[in-house]
């Protein structure tokens, strides 16, 4: 069984159609990265995926390791291992990022019919995770995302990413507004999360991010569907030839 | 129908009754009262400054008041327990109507204190309580005429010059069930004389099952040179229980005074807030939450009058509310013409947690100078739904979410208030209230799909 399953998926947001029928697979283990040109529904995609109410799915059909995704809200999608990091993280002034990851741990654990995490258990998880991003300590005591440089939000993304421990993580253009420090310090982040059982898909614009974060495929999004899928090298053609040609296969 | 009716019929027959059980003091206020109430009428909503409450609806009962002096059971101390531990206060009751004070309160106050019942205090010092009671409350003001023609007790604040309290003094006011359909005027006059400093917390509460009542306050603060105070005024109460507070406050020279509304749970309810800057160098905090639910309804005014040069002013008020309640807040900035150097702010950020809740917020500058430097803001928004859809792909739900972001949008608002220990409390307070709400909102939706 594959972990994620996507078939003829459509959607729209206020009546324009973005996704026009998206099949894609993802086993365990895997790591997926999927690019295209502006507009083309990367961005879409994921906020589909986790659920983002502004969108309507229209048709088909994704499967989540068996279950229905579809059919869940935003918050079982996340406890039934589904992680988006945003492309643009949002602030929450006065909630600290200690009551909201407590929020969403403990949340998971009462979905799955556990009790609440023991708050000095909690606070070693958080020291601990917080390592593998290298994420400042005073942070932790901030409200979520306000006042955080471009580069600290990404690394909380993968902070509450290390935090949740999900099945599938969607990293949607978590290079942009990166310097190449932390580019790397993120991607590093990714990798040491990496597990047999867990896949990442990483939607990016340039090749750049798939040195840290090597893919095993590449997949081309194209007018709301999956055009074209190689290996590795296809990110390096794309980056060498641009999307042109592919879009004038596409079109044809 | 004149709600003032009943009551000046009432002062017909039992006045002779009323002014036996009460000093002199507070009775040589009434017939002047009783004048401006005759051919008057309290504002009814749509009235100039009272566009969404109307205050003749909400006398309108046919309330009993106390005429007798009725001592209130005690045992309604005893069923309310303050729930702010870790605190120490020196406490007094305002049961219904009437001071009680806490056990050996007389006792454990500092010198150069005085906290005690108005009506008590009056009768062992009358110059005190003559000089003081009624100078700043305008009687014309229907509301206020109608407090001072029945008021007969209250709690009287004052602390010496030089002297600073170190504990928080604490009113707890309490309507209950066995205190029945009433009227219960209430009197704080707080006089701070040069260079005193105090903290005082103001309880308003109703307990569960109470009938359709009604708590009335009139409160007289004086602030003397360079004297500080901190008043929290907090209300916790039911959906039958309505409140009308009219403060008045007057500032000399360098003195500051913080002033927190915070309206946790309410029926019907209607603070005037009005602080007059009458010297130089005064600095003003005036800040309230409102938390609305069901139909409760909370209107806020306040008015903030800079008369002298280089006084300073902040307002911040906000409020959630949710399912159909209703919210209104009036505020005025008055700058006079020799008040040069002023800065004053208000700001009232507001947000709508239900298509059916409703909010009505006039902020008003009046600036007759040009040296000041002044502002204000007014805004009501929705969630956010960015930040809601955020915290679901972490796995909050959105009940959880909902009202984690409700009690963010307080933070700032429970920040001003810098008492030790109450400041934690009342974001647990707020946190409570927030949860409750949500519960009370599952119960109901469990009632209706039975």
């Amino acid at each position: 069984m594959k972990l994620l399953e996507v078939r003829d998926l459509r959607a729209s947001v206020e009546g324009k159609e973005i996704l026009k029928g998206l099949d894609l697979s993802i086993g365990e283990g895997e790591v997926h990265a999927i690019m295209g040109p502006n507009g083309s529904g990367k961005s879409t995609l994921s906020e589909v995926l986790a659920g983002n109410p502004a969108f309507t799915v229209t048709g088909g059909t994704v499967e989540f390791h068996g279950i229905d995704l579809l059919s869940l809200t935003p918050e079982d999608r996340s406890h039934e291992g589904l992680f988006l990091s945003f492309q643009y993280p949002v602030e929450i002034p006065g909630v600290s990022m200690t009551n909201f990851m407590r929020a969403a741990i403990n949340a998971k654990r009462k979905y799955f019919g556990e009790p609440p995490m023991a708050a000095t258990e909690f606070l070693k998880m958080m020291r601990e995770r917080r390592g593998i991003v290298e994420l400042d300590n005073k942070l932790a005591s901030r409200s979520v995302n306000e006042g955080f440089s471009g580069g600290e939000k990404k690394r909380n993304e993968i902070f509450q990413m290390a935090m949740l421990e999900p099945r599938l993580s969607i990293l949607d253009e978590t290079d942009s507004g990166l310097d190449i420090d932390a580019l790397r310090v993120v991607a590093e982040g990714v990798n040491k999360l990496k597990k047999p059982t867990n896949a990442t898909v990483v939607i990016t614009h340039y090749q750049r991010l798939l040195d840290y974060i090597k893919p095993d495929f590449v997949h081309v999004l194209y007018k709301g569907r999956i055009v074209r899928t190689g290996g590795p090298e296809l990110a390096l053609e794309l980056e060498e030839r641009g999307y042109d040609w592919i879009k004038e296969e596409a079109d044809r | 129908m004149n709600s003032l009716t009943q009551y000046i019929d009432l002062y017909r027959q039992a006045g002779a009754q009323i002014e036996s059980g009460s000093p002199s003091a507070l009775n040589r206020r009434r017939a002047h009262a009783l004048q401006v109430l005759e051919g008057s009428h309290l504002a009814e909503k749509g009235s100039a400054g009272y566009e969404n409450t109307s205050l003749n609806d909400m006398y309108a009962p046919d309330y009993g008041v106390n005429v007798g002096r009725v001592e209130w059971p005690r045992e309604l101390i005893k069923a309310f327990r303050c729930d702010v531990p870790n605190l120490s206060t020196l406490q007094g009751y305002l049961l219904c109507d009437t001071f009680v004070g806490g056990s050996a309160l007389e006792t454990r106050l500092p010198a150069g204190v005085t906290f005690t019942s108005l009506a008590d205090y009056a009768r062992r010092n009358p110059e005190f309580v003559e000089k003081y009671y009624g100078r700043l409350a305008p009687v014309d003001d229907p509301a206020v005429a109608l407090n001072t023609l029945l008021c007969m007790d209250g709690a009287v604040i004052h602390v010496q010059a030089g002297v600073e309290l170190d504990r928080p003094l604490q009113i707890v006011s309490i309507l209950g069930a066995s205190t029945g359909q009433i009227l219960a005027p209430r009197r704080l006059l707080v006089v701070m004389e040069r260079g005193s400093r105090a903290q005082v917390m103001l309880c308003d509460h109703t307990l569960a099952g109470s009938p359709v009542s009604m708590s009335a306050m009139v409160a007289e603060i004086f602030m003397g040179e360079d004297a500080s105070l901190q008043l929290l005024d907090m209300e916790e109460s039911q959906a039958e229980s309505r409140r009308h507070a009219m403060v008045y406050a007057s500032q000399s020279r360098g003195s500051e005074l913080r002033l927190h509304s915070m309206t946790l749970s309410c029926g019907t309810t209607r603070n005037d807030y009005c602080v007059s800057l009458d010297d130089t160098g005064c600095t003003t905090m005036l800040s309230g939450m409102v938390i609305g639910s069901d139909r409760r309804h909370a209107d806020n005014r306040t008015v903030v009058r800079h008369m002298h040069p280089r006084c300073h002013s902040t307002q911040l008020f906000k409020y959630v509310l949710d399912d159909v309640s209703t919210g209104a807040f009036d505020g005025s900035i008055y700058v006079a013409e020799g008040a040069h150097g002023t800065e004053a702010y208000q700001n009232c950020r507001n947000l709508l947690a239900s298509k059916g809740a409703r909010m009505h917020s006039r902020p008003q500058l009046e600036i007759y100078n040009d040296d000041v430097k002044c502002s204000h803001g007014a805004a009501t928004g929705q969630l956010d739904e960015e930040a809601l859809f955020y915290m679901r792909t972490r796995g909050i739900p959105l009940a959880e979410a909902r009202m984690m972001l409700m009690q963010a949008f307080m933070t700032d608002v429970i920040d001003t208030v810098n008492i030790e220990g109450v400041r934690d409390r009342l974001r647990h307070l707020v946190e409570r209230r927030f949860a409750g709400a949500t519960a009370a909102c599952r119960e109901c939706s469990r009632k209706m799909a039975e």
